[in-house]
């Protein structure tokens, strides 16, 4: 690891660097400590894919295991015969997908029009919107029950997908990006005659698809994993999504098989996986817009 | 609390809108109407939605905590009847209390973890090796609380989880963690910052990167080095991001619910039931939903109260540069 110092990427030295041929401890200390500190965060993981892929009778077996040696996919075959996996990704697939391309389209319709459009009420109809991001779901979540039984919508899934669709965060997303995008543009727009719906559709929408993808990430990673809006609003098991069925299948077993439940738990994280190994700039990026950095 | 709006919506540059001397094309009669026109459009899902899904409902919430309602009768007006029985209530007061708890430990753990993580890895190191870390401790975040909380309960198990095997090997006997209310409350608090740190991990990185590096430079001229270093001059210039960082961890913290109601369903006895639990239990499980309502505003209330006081405080402790 010593030999990690010479590798000293140089544009980012925040102290002068020292005389290079010395062990430097300190860097080696701090590497060790983050290594231990990394361990701890993705040892859990490692423990559930190699659980998961031990035969069930061997799942309570100690020492754990965090490779998997000779991997045993029959807890595979027992999720998908004790659970309708195939029908709660769907769901989830189904929800999540809709609510995220809904926000993508709307947060982009309303956050070009809070940054390019001029229009009566604009500051205040901003600080509204802004202000949405700071009531908690559960305080809403018993008139929203209430609203959604009365348009009949009761344990359906487009009663997680309708309530989702409106998003604050991501109008803010857009509005910054916009914001962000050359005024030029418009100006060139509107001297060759374009309308301002022409200037959106043909110079600014195709401009401003990796916000979009920002707003779409940021949602698909959200609303997959959500659990508690599902626990209410869905009550038949044909309308679980992943996270719930999950839930429910730990339950049936009670503590009979661990490698069961945790290759229903892998096989749901695999599509927050793709999204991770592909998208992570931009998640980290969504997730920190708005910090002021 | 509305301190932060002018910081967050502080622009990159100024909006097209404001700018003087836009050509005079885009400010014909004709221009401006057909703007305000399209703005409406673009803007009618968006606030309709929230309309009908946000602001509808707070209104609703706050109306219907002075309710007595169990959907199948008819409401009846109670005034404060809802607010008394919750306030005396022994459940809702632990649950409150637990919860109160949980963020002060919680939120000091999982900011004092990510700011420690964030220098050490902000410092000198290969570019390979940073990467790595950032995206380690990113991890957990992408990862459903329902399902870590599964995999938690396993780890923390008394007799086969590989935590008290672990313990074992250093001779330390089986913790019956998830059996008895520190034990189940330690877990809870474990789980949540295990997941979450990461959060704060990317604000502090970001604080991090905007500390100029001639500030150091010159703190290194006059002879700060180690410890000295950050303590007067990252602390202090990290102050902005540490502020953001900890009203978004007070705010998500206080509203927790997944973790606990899959790990412990709030047991044993009350010893990890939350407020938002109890919300979701009066309401959907007793059919009580002016009583949840009312919880439900006690909980906004105490968060708006949090969240200005932050702020209040923050003008005495955030050092802007």
């Amino acid at each position: 690891m010593t030999t990690t110092t010479e590798r000293v990427s140089t544009r980012t030295p925040a102290v002068p660097a020292r005389s290079r041929r010395k062990p430097n401890w300190n860097l080696v200390l701090r590497i060790v400590l983050l290594l231990i500190a990394a361990v701890l965060t993705l040892g859990p993981v490692m423990w559930t894919l190699s659980t998961s892929l031990r035969s069930p009778s061997e799942s309570f077996k100690l020492p754990p295991s965090f490779f998997p040696w000779n991997p045993d996919f029959t807890s595979y075959a027992q999720v998908f015969r004790q659970l309708d996996i195939v029908l709660l990704v769907l769901n989830s697939a189904l929800v999540t997908g809709v609510i995220a391309v809904g926000q993508m389209v709307t947060a982009a319709m309303a956050g070009y029009a809070f940054a390019n459009l001029k229009f009566r009420g604009r500051g205040a109809l901003f600080s509204i919107v802004l202000a949405t991001m700071m009531v908690p779901v559960q305080v809403t979540i018993v008139p929203v029950f209430m609203l959604i039984r009365g348009m009949g919508l009761s344990d359906t899934l487009l009663a997680l997908i309708l309530p989702a669709i409106p998003t604050a965060f991501g109008t803010f997303l857009m509005r910054q990006y916009f914001m962000g995008l050359p005024t030029d543009l418009a100006e060139a727009a509107s001297i060759d005659g374009a309308s301002p719906w022409r200037t959106f559709r043909s110079v600014y929408a195709p401009l401003a698809v990796p916000g979009m993808a920002i707003v779409g990430i940021l949602a698909f990673n959200f609303h997959w994993n959500e659990f508690f809006r599902p626990l209410i609003m869905t009550i038949s098991e044909q309308n679980f999504t992943l996270p719930l069925g999950l839930v429910s299948l730990q339950g049936n077993l009670g503590t009979g098989s661990i490698s069961v439940v945790l290759a229903g738990v892998v096989l749901s994280m695999i599509p927050a996986l793709v999204v991770f190994f592909f998208g992570q700039r931009a998640l980290q990026d969504g997730l920190t817009a708005g910090s002021g950095k | 609390m509305s301190t932060t709006i002018p910081r967050l919506e502080r622009p990159k540059q100024p909006a097209k809108a404001v700018k003087p001397g836009t050509p005079a094309t885009s400010q014909t009669a004709s221009g401006r109407q057909s703007q305000r026109w399209l703005a409406w459009i673009f803007l009618a899902p968006t606030i309709l939605g929230m309309g009908l899904f946000t602001l509808v409902p707070i209104a609703a919430s706050v109306v219907l905590a002075f309710f007595r309602w169990d959907i199948i009768s008819a409401p009846t007006f109670v005034g404060f009847d809802n607010f008394a029985e919750v306030v005396q209530d022994p459940t809702v007061r632990v649950s409150f209390l637990n919860t109160i708890a949980f963020v002060i430990v919680a939120v000091a753990l999982q900011l004092g973890l990510a700011l420690a993580l964030a220098v050490m890895v902000q410092e000198k190191m290969p570019a390979w090796l940073r990467t790595f870390f950032r995206s380690a401790f990113f991890f957990p975040l992408i990862l459903s609380a329902a399902s870590v909380s599964i995999f938690m309960r396993y780890l923390f198990n008394e007799q086969f989880g590989v935590v008290n095997w672990f313990l074992s090997l250093a001779g330390i006997p089986a913790v019956p963690w998830l059996t008895t209310p520190g034990g189940s409350a330690a877990v809870v608090i474990l789980v949540y910052v295990w997941q979450n740190f990461g959060f704060s991990f990317l604000l502090f990185i970001g604080g991090l990167a905007s500390i100029p590096v001639e500030t150091y430079e010159a703190a290194a001229l006059d002879g700060a080095t180690g410890w000295r270093k950050h303590v007067y001059v990252t602390l202090p210039l990290l102050s902005p991001t540490t502020l953001l960082a900890s009203v978004m961890a007070i705010i998500s913290a206080l509203q927790v619910f997944d973790q606990p109601y899959v790990l412990t369903r709030g047991g044993p006895g009350d010893s990890t039931r939350t407020a938002v639990m109890v919300i979701f239990e009066s309401a959907f499980q007793r059919l009580e939903f002016g009583e949840a309502s009312a919880i439900g505003v006690i909980l906004t209330l105490i968060i708006m109260a949090i969240t200005a006081a932050q702020f209040r405080l923050s003008k005495r402790f955030v050092f802007y540069q």
